[in-house]
């Protein structure tokens, strides 16, 4: 089932199809009837100027937002109307584009948090803190720190993420996302801000978490070097319309797409 | 001895994630709840263990509880008293109307009355937040007063909504002397601010601590924001409406509706600013600062300056420095006493070396 791509990636079968997406705010056409799909284990970009959609088209993939037309395929079942919440549940993870971290949490708080689906007691047990509830923590403990060894961050365990520089931030918001073990992670421009060495950090951890955990990547960024060379297949919008689908190199050559990027001479 | 961590090794998650990780922190806890149990009964007079300790350990009850929704899940309140009040009230109820109801399960019956009202008056927050919310709330104390006033059933009928509690009996013994009343209800605030500290460390600590600082990301997550914000009003008015029957079982013993105004919700509002928001610690030092505060305040003016000052100034003189006091604290250190206790006690680790 699984060929081999060119960057040496097994791509599966699409586990999230977008169909004739629109969503509209007011009168404001945020998306204008966008199909595409996300295979298994790929990692795919989402590019193209500001204010092109790409950030709704997040929302709409992890149920922030409604769209008013078209039909959401994941995992081979369509989509009902849902809540944020249970996107999660259903092994949606994703970061932001302005760091959402919880400021007054420890970075070991915050990455815990990320495995809250997965914790089921009752906070009458947790006021106990007895058998079950003081056995679920430690397991998820457990998990929480291999996360955090994965991403290399323990020095910082303890610190409260507010203390914390703007890459590492970053990187802790990566790292509550993964500790919810997800099949499909959303990246809003997980490199904004960085400098080189960051963003080159970065990269290796995207490649890791796909390449170890299988994961199926969707991340926004607007380096194009960087989208170029790490992603499988790249969506580009414009003005909430989709004008590119392809492989980096297709979406390189494509007129539509240079014509959104640099302009077109009148 | 000095207070450090070093050679304290941790080496399972278990003892990296216990409430006092640092040995010196749990002798010092140990002493303090021997202290309190053991030593301060003997000691200690019938006027302070009457006037100070026990509506000390009642207000840090409710400063706890309010912390638990205001502090750790971010969603402001003004009615903490009223809930208090329900919880006074209802125990009273069940006291009165059922025959050979025990005294603790009427108290725990006042918290989940109060709980209840509390997630009635929570519902607003699904749509509301911060300022807004707080006026909400403040309909919540002003209607619950008023109707604890105006319906005679509350009270079972007594004049202006007056309630004398009950006896306390608990397995046949009597709590009627100030020690008995005193060590009950120090056991009851322990094991409530146990029970406490464990929730805030467990994963229902962390959805209302997500809630509070960022609730897109919460919800996203994976954290329900509707169950988890009433859940923080449901256990912060089951603190409070506790704390109210305390108030008036163990420390008034005749309360009335008007016992219960806005003055005591900022009361309890001004313990956890000055305390500190979002720490169980912060509750007590905050009640222990706007309970003692006064009385220290009395003593002084009463022995030292009697007779320099006219009477209409030193009966004021107290309120004046209360409410200097509290403008300093908060300019100096917004979060509270909380904060200044954890940096005394960071300095305190590498002292006396600067770094």
């Amino acid at each position: 089932m699984s060929e081999q791509n060119q960057n040496g990636r097994r791509v599966g079968e699409v586990i999230l199809d977008l169909q004739n997406i629109s969503l509209r705010f007011g009168g404001v056409k945020a998306l204008t009837d966008i199909s595409f799909n996300v295979k298994e284990h790929e990692i795919r970009a989402i590019i193209g100027p500001n204010g092109a959609g790409k950030s709704s088209m997040l929302n709409v993939i992890n149920g922030v937002y409604h769209p008013q037309e078209g039909r959401i395929v994941f995992h081979g079942e369509e989509r009902k109307k849902m809540e944020p919440h249970m996107a999660a549940t259903q092994g949606i993870a994703r970061t932001f584009q302005n760091i959402a971290l919880f400021k007054g949490m420890s970075v070991l708080d915050n990455i815990m948090t990320g495995r809250i689906t997965k914790m089921k007691c009752g906070f009458l047990e947790q006021a106990l803190y007895l058998g079950r509830a003081q056995k679920e923590e430690l397991a998820h403990r457990e998990k929480v720190e291999e996360v955090i060894d994965f991403l290399e961050i323990q020095h910082i365990r303890k610190t409260p993420v507010g203390r914390l520089p703007y890459g590492l931030q970053k990187r802790v918001e990566l790292g509550r996302a993964l500790a919810a073990e997800p099949s499909l992670l959303l990246l809003d421009e997980p490199m904004a801000g960085m400098n080189v060495e960051e963003k080159q950090d970065m990269c290796r951890f995207i490649l890791d978490v796909n390449d170890q955990f299988g994961t199926t990547i969707v991340l926004i960024e607007h380096d194009m070097g960087v989208v170029m060379d790490i992603s499988d297949r790249v969506v580009v919008l414009d003005y909430g319309k989709k004008i590119g689908d392809g492989t980096p190199d297709d979406v390189r050559n494509n007129q539509e797409v240079i014509s959104a990027y640099l302009g077109v001479a009148h | 001895m000095l207070y450090r961590e070093a050679g304290q090794f941790k080496t399972s998650y278990a003892a990296d994630q216990q409430i006092f990780p640092i040995r010196q922190d749990r002798i010092a806890i140990g002493l303090i709840l021997v202290v309190a149990a053991l030593v301060v009964p003997m000691v200690a007079s019938e006027y302070w263990i009457k006037a100070i300790l026990i509506p000390f350990l009642i207000f840090s009850l409710a400063a706890l509880g309010l912390n638990i929704l205001t502090g750790y899940a971010g969603q402001l309140s003004l009615g903490s008293a009223a809930f208090m009040a329900v919880g006074a009230f209802a125990a009273y109820n069940f006291m009165g109307r059922i025959e050979g109801m025990p005294v603790l399960l009427a108290f725990v019956g006042g918290g989940l009355s109060a709980a209840a009202v509390g997630i009635l008056f929570g519902l607003p927050s699904l749509r509301i937040k911060g300022f807004y919310l707080a006026v909400a709330t403040l309909a919540a104390q002003f209607f619950i007063v008023w109707a604890l006033t105006k319906f005679g059933w509350f009270s079972m009928d007594s004049s202006s909504g007056v309630i004398t509690a009950q006896e306390i009996q608990i397995l046949g013994y009597r709590f009627d002397t100030p020690i008995s009343l005193y060590l009950l209800v120090l056991t009851i605030v322990a094991v409530m601010a146990l029970a406490a500290k464990n929730m805030v460390r467990s994963s229902v600590g962390r959805a209302w601590m997500a809630v509070r600082d960022m609730d897109v990301a919460a919800e996203v997550i994976g954290i329900r924001i509707m169950h988890t914000k009433l859940l923080a009003f449901a256990i912060s008015s089951f603190y409070c409406g506790v704390a109210g029957a305390l108030y008036a079982y163990a420390y008034l013993g005749t309360v009335e509706p008007e016992g219960f105004n806005l003055d005591l919700s900022f009361k309890i509002l001004f313990m956890i600013i000055i305390g500190g928001v979002g720490s169980i610690m912060g509750s007590f030092l905050g009640a222990a600062f706007i309970v003692l505060l006064p009385i220290f305040l009395d003593v002084l003016i009463q022995d030292f300056l009697t007779g320099l000052l006219p009477p209409s100034i030193s009966s004021n003189l107290q309120l004046m420095v209360f409410g200097g006091l509290i403008i300093f604290f908060l300019i100096v250190e917004p979060h509270g006493l909380a904060r200044l206790w954890q940096i005394g006690k960071e300095k305190l680790r590498l002292w006396p070396f600067p770094h």
